[in-house]
């Protein structure tokens, strides 16, 4: 087995009194692609909010690259971590937002180039080019010069996920992207995800309600309820043949076509 | 009550060359206030939950005191304090006093546009791995302001009418032109009218323009808030 890209190792999380995550041990392979399900409340979201850097852990760590990621070792002791170490590692990093999260003041095209730009100093007319062929490729090649406000929600969530994909992560994340659509927008963002998992090499962990197609792309699908990982496994084992009975009922609220 | 045309018309040129430091002094006072207005709103983000309340006191207590007392405090009192006292030339200690009264203000209007912008805008900016700088500077600012545009126009028309507290401690500008030519001639209707028609002249013009502005980015932002 390949060295883990991303490992969780009894992840803890509260908000306030509230314990979110309660001991959360998890593995992801390079290139591998894992979805996360469970009612909502059950913790799917903190779990990549807080790979992000966007939450921090109460307790427990979590290493990307076999690099602690919200620990660093100081003069011989393990201390919190500072802006510095989370800006070295979070470039491995990319997500896509359940609301796009674009920004309403620049162009498609300069939501794109702006963080290559600004945090890789790459040169701004190579990161054009690659931001052009990155719009083309998420079927937008037409609408560069358009501001967000001018897009369908499907378009937008399409902008994302190029934007996100012009930093070139090494794990891809994938909150709830499809949840603020109209239903008809739906199929053209999991089609671009479909052909992003289909390339390969990135890893992906998303977060969904799509079982059918947590079925067609994952290779494991996690199940979590009430903050623990409940079951987890082949999508075929989990979503077809759930063994636990709150996976059953939770389950009994889709209908997976198969 | 005997109005006197010939002394309108003989007071306006004296009172037109006080406009120049009247409007002078009021963008000099903006100016220190709008960016020293910045000022509060990074110590209100300060870490340090001490340093942001004393800091919160001391805003609350520079808004809630009169700009009156604020340029005397500066003018007269500061310079005859041991140690820290310095004393200003008036045009200064008004600059200093009035800034510094507004800037409290100016800080509330950046704070309300900060706080508008959207707390998705902060986390694709961290997901994209922008610096804390270039999140201020290239994703926040940009939208926090715009909109605040009106906001603050009203407060330079505010400004423009405050600034003839500066006459108080000796700057001569319209105001205090249009006083010592009553004094000496006891012709005090005239001149007043004139420096009151000054101030209609320049303010009215520029809340029509802000009305202006605020119909123009209203109109703007209604649309970028269909985007998040």
């Amino acid at each position: 087995m390949a060295e883990s890209i991303v490992q969780y190792k009894d992840v803890h999380k509260s908000f306030g009194d509230i314990d979110v995550l309660k001991g959360i041990d998890l593995d992801i392979q390079p290139a591998e692609k894992v979805a996360l399900i469970g009612p909502s409340g059950s913790g799917k979201t903190t779990i990549i909010r807080m790979l992000m850097t966007l939450e921090e852990p109460t307790m427990g760590v979590i290493d990307v690259g076999g690099r602690n990621l919200w620990q660093m070792e100081k003069k011989g002791e393990w201390v919190r971590a500072d802006d510095p170490h989370l800006h070295s590692i979070r470039g491995d990093i990319g997500m896509v937002f359940q609301h796009f999260n674009l920004f309403p003041h620049m162009t498609i095209l300069e939501n794109c180039m702006l963080a290559p730009v600004l945090v890789k100093n790459e040169s701004k007319k190579e990161v054009k080019a690659t931001a052009v062929e990155m719009l083309e490729k998420v079927g937008l090649g037409d609408k560069i010069e358009l501001y967000p406000a001018q897009l369908s929600g499907g378009q937008k969530q399409r902008v994302a996920m190029a934007r996100a994909l012009m930093m070139r992560p090494k794990v891809m994340l994938f909150d709830e992207v499809t949840s603020a659509l109209d239903p008809e927008l739906v199929g053209e963002v999991l089609e671009v995800i479909r052909d992003l998992a289909k390339e390969g090499e990135m890893a992906m962990i998303l977060v969904t309600h799509e079982m059918d197609f947590a079925l067609d792309i994952a290779d494991r699908v996690v199940f979590l309820n009430d903050g623990v990982i409940e079951e987890e496994g082949h999508p075929e084992d989990i979503l077809v043949n759930p063994k636990s009975e709150r996976l059953q009922d939770f389950l009994s609220r889709f209908t997976v076509n198969r | 009550m005997n109005w006197s045309w010939t002394v309108f018309f003989e007071t306006i040129p004296l009172i037109a060359k006080g406009l120049w430091i009247t409007v002078g002094l009021t963008l000099a006072c903006y100016l220190f206030a709008a960016v020293f207005g910045f000022f509060w709103v990074f110590m209100s983000r300060i870490p340090s939950k001490i340093v942001r309340s004393i800091f919160g006191w001391i805003a609350v207590f520079v808004r809630s005191t009169p700009p009156l007392v604020q340029l005397f405090f500066i003018f007269y009192a500061w310079p005859v304090i041991p140690v820290v006292g310095v004393s200003l030339n008036p045009f200064v200690a008004a600059i200093l006093g009035l800034g510094i009264h507004f800037s409290t203000y100016m800080s509330e209007v950046y704070r309300s546009g900060i706080e508008s912008v959207d707390k998705g805008q902060w986390e694709a900016s961290t997901a994209l791995n922008l610096s804390t700088r270039q999140k201020w500077t290239k994703i926040i600012l940009p939208q926090a302001i715009p909109p605040t545009i009106p906001m603050l126009g009203n407060y330079l028309i505010i400004m423009f009418k405050e600034v003839p507290l500066a006459s108080t401690i000796g700057v001569v500008a319209m105001l205090h032109i249009a006083n010592d030519y009553g004094s000496q001639y006891y012709k005090f209707v005239e001149p007043l009218t004139v420096v009151a028609l000054f101030f209609l002249l320049l303010s009215y013009p520029s809340a029509i323009l802000i009305s202006k502005l605020e119909k123009k980015y209203n109109r703007k932002f209604d649309k970028k808030a269909m985007s998040s």
